[in-house]
């Protein structure tokens, strides 16, 4: 097994309370950057370590931070992005539940290298019993003179806020979060200007993901070029990955970037297997908005090399024979599953979830989740097959956000590597609507 | 100054100048349409996605094409630019897409809507849609609901452009209606009853680009291109109403009161409740003569004439003669 940078403790019993995280090494990243560096060598040190945005996007934390707009006398601002909410990632809950003191030693460390003397978390709103965790732990930390004024005698202050969301999906995006905490309605801004210039109350905001956060402290503990030696090539580090669907060990689990896929799912040390026996169908391999893959191209790449759990890896052969390592959310999908079915499920999410602002999302959401929910229950003809293709097509990129994309993707997909289960919706409408009817790698198995 | 060139027409305009001024700055048909992008009312722009063009060069300095279309109403230009509008292909398909978009959920009862003749979205549809629909499903409807004497408020023809919500918040003294929902259950509405009668909330039913919005003291008088537009004016008492307006006449009667727009449809001058919905008679309103009305409208033509958005047309042609298409439109719809 891997080396485990952030749950490396997670078991140990009370390392939620500041005493217990404290006696295992915590807050041992503050001292040191506090003490011996400068700002600009904590953001030195990250670039270092070729640190990648873990909520999704991929985007290299160390450049982003470099982004930062550093007028004179304005304030700026770190606002964690705790929003987790895609169908399939649970990563940061389980992070935040059980290392709430984790997540705040990587707010003071980060908050120090950006500058910043008030930062946020938000959290998404279903997630109230976190909130209290985190609550409890930021209290902690004050008492401890880790928080407030002053900070370890460094001159350095800084408050930290947690900020509940409504539990919208759609401020998970970074300016609709920053729009949230600024108690407005959640509509994702128009960009540019970027939040790195003007983010939260038109201040200088960069957005980080909580295991982003959480991976600056082993960054600032060992160093940078510590940190990349793990993982292969540009994906540096230590990923969760939470595994979820028919798995015979779903859960989250601390991944050095570059385990190949197969080994994810089939070792005993990882997933061990698809349950009941079963054969694998379809992975989604970073949650409901990546394309999802059948077996033989999530495990090898079209050209028939080994897949990776890296960023390069899965997204190698573009979304026409590839996939992204997204936030982490790996679903597994036997052999009975209906793709039919699991896709108009995603879709009526997006379209629950859409804001409603700009018009592909919006309409084009609802027009997908009704044509899918017509084909699942048997209504459907050949014409909507490539319809859904087309309506997919209109929305991505030419939305304000990325849920346009996050909501065309997976159907595109879904229909470009699984047409024949959706024709053998059409064509044979009786068996497949029947409940526990599927089509198998071979041919339709009718319960 | 910035120097842009935009569908092969070079145009200096200052810096902070966003795309779609600048080619109205050229004029003609090679502007791009906009549904909720409003010159007069801050913080609209970017959401209908109609404006959409492709910026070929992002600037002199960075000559590299952006990735993706960009919203010309609110994307400021930079020297150098090039932006490619009627002259590129993928931008008037993704154009019509939007159209498909905007229609799906719309009720298309222009036959009874008082809107028609001088919709923004009736206009865009013809000019970029197609005739048919792939829509096969139940369409989106919302009950009425009662904001008061002035206004009808018909959710179901709405298009979600907020420029309603903005206008309210920098016109009026209390914005008492917003979005409410999400997705495609988004909807205007006030949220607990409320009248809208705030002074110059009249001008929601001018900025309104579909018939969503639309005046009571109106409603089913008359079609508008039976009525004749007429500039008046009068010495309004509040001190913000410029009094300036167009009084729409059929026979002796005054139906109704609007502010004068440009010829993008936005409003030069703000108007009054009392202007628009109380001073109906030709006696209290200085003449001034008739409105200029485009002569492509369908208020003055009476029928649609289809402008030139074939970009074949546009890049044959010398840069000089691109206004006078204007005057002779080639391709004619019908008769």
């Amino acid at each position: 097994m891997g080396r485990k940078l952030l749950t490396e403790h997670i078991n140990v019993p009370g390392i939620d309370s500041f005493e217990v995280y404290r006696k295992h090494g915590g807050y041992r990243s503050v001292e040191k950057a506090l003490k011996t560096m400068t700002p600009d060598e904590v953001v030195e040190e990250v670039k270092k370590s070729g640190l990648r945005g873990r909520g999704g996007a991929g985007f290299p934390t160390g450049m982003k931070w470099s982004f930062l707009a550093k007028p004179e006398g304005v304030p700026r601002h770190l606002v964690c992005n705790a929003d987790e909410s895609e169908p399939g990632t649970f990563k940061d809950r389980h992070l935040m539940t059980k290392l709430p003191h984790l997540l705040i030693e990587g707010m003071i460390t980060s908050s120090y290298a950006l500058g910043a003397n008030t930062s946020y978390i938000y959290i998404r709103g279903e997630l109230l019993y976190v909130l209290r965790i985190l609550e409890k732990a930021i209290a902690e930390a004050y008492a401890n003179g880790f928080l407030g004024k002053n900070i370890l005698g460094s001159g350095y202050d800084l408050d930290l806020h947690v900020h509940p969301g409504g539990g919208a999906y759609i401020c998970g995006e970074e300016t609709a979060l920053l729009e949230s905490l600024e108690g407005k309605r959640g509509n994702p801004r128009n960009k540019p200007p970027f939040p790195a210039v003007q983010g939260l109350y038109a201040r200088p905001t960069v957005v980080n993901n909580v295991e982003s956060i959480a991976a600056v402290v082993p960054i600032v503990n060992d160093g940078g070029e510590e940190y990349a030696k793990l993982g292969v090539g540009k994906s540096t580090g230590t990923k969760l990955i939470s595994a979820c669907g028919h798995l015979n060990k779903p859960g989250i689990y601390e991944i050095e970037l570059g385990v190949p896929v197969e080994e994810f799912i089939y070792s005993d040390e990882y997933c061990g297997g698809i349950w009941k026996g079963r054969d694998l169908k379809a992975v989604v391999a970073g949650g409901s908005s990546v394309p999802i893959l059948p077996k033989e191209l999530i495990l090898k790449t079209a050209a028939g090399e080994n897949r990776l759990m890296t960023y390069e890896s899965l997204s190698d052969g573009g979304f026409v024979t590839g996939t992204m390592l997204g936030s982490g959310g790996f679903i597994a999908m036997d052999e009975t599953t209906c793709i039919v079915r699991n896709t108009w499920s995603f879709s009526r999410f997006y379209h629950h979830e859409s804001c409603g602002q700009c018009s592909p999302c919006r309409e084009g959401t609802g027009w997908m989740e009704k044509v899918l929910h017509r084909l699942e229950h048997g209504h459907g003809h050949m014409h909507d097959i490539d319809l859904l293709v087309s309506v997919a097509k209109q929305i991505e990129g030419n939305t304000i956000c990325p849920l346009g994309e996050a909501a065309a993707w997976p159907v595109a997909a879904a229909v470009r590597h699984f047409r024949h289960e959706f024709e053998w919706h059409v064509t044979n409408p009786a068996e497949a609507t029947r409940p526990g009817a599927y089509y198998s790698s071979k041919a339709a198995v009718v319960a | 100054m910035a120097k842009i060139t935009f569908d092969g027409i070079e145009v200096e305009v200052p810096d902070g100048t966003t795309i779609l001024n600048a080619a109205r700055k050229i004029g003609g048909n090679i502007v791009p349409p906009a549904m909720c992008y409003y010159t007069p009312i801050k913080g609209t722009g970017g959401k209908c996605r109609a404006c959409l063009v492709k910026v070929a060069a992002g600037s002199a300095k960075d000559p590299r094409p952006m990735p993706k279309l960009v919203p010309s109403c609110i994307t400021t230009v930079q020297d150098g630019m090039v932006v490619e509008n009627t002259t590129n292909q993928s931008v008037l398909d993704v154009r019509k897409g939007i159209v498909e978009m905007l229609l799906i959920n719309h009720p298309l009862d222009c036959p009874v809507c008082d809107q028609a003749g001088e919709c923004d979205l009736q206009n865009f549809a013809f000019e970029h849609g197609v005739a048919t629909t792939r829509y096969e499903e139940e369409r989106r409807t919302f009950e009425k609901i009662d904001i008061g004497p002035y206004i009808q408020l018909h959710m179901t023809r709405c298009i979600l452009c907020y420029r309603c919500v903005y206008t309210a918040d920098q016109l009026t003294e209390r914005r008492v209606h917003g979005v409410l929902g999400r997705g495609d259950a988004a909807e205007i509405g006030t949220y607990i009853d409320n009248i809208i009668d705030q002074d110059f909330s009249g001008n929601v039913i001018d900025v309104c680009p579909v018939g969503a919005l639309t005046d009571k003291t109106f409603r089913f008088k008359q079609r508008v291109w039976f009525t004749k537009p007429v500039n008046a004016h009068r010495n309004c008492e509040n001190p913000k109403c410029s009094g300036n307006v167009v009084l729409w006449y059929k026979g002796k009667d005054v139906l109704r009161v609007t502010a004068r727009k440009d010829e993008y449809g936005e409003v030069k001058e703000w108007i009054c409740n009392t202007c628009r919905f109380e001073k109906k008679e030709t006696s209290d309103w200085t003449i001034e003569g008739p409105s200029h009305i485009q002569r492509t409208s369908v208020i003055s033509a009476n029928h649609y004439e289809l402008p030139v958005v074939n970009p074949q047309v546009i890049a044959d042609l010398p840069e000089s003669s691109v206004r006078d298409l204007e005057n002779n439109p080639p391709l004619k719809l019908g008769r």
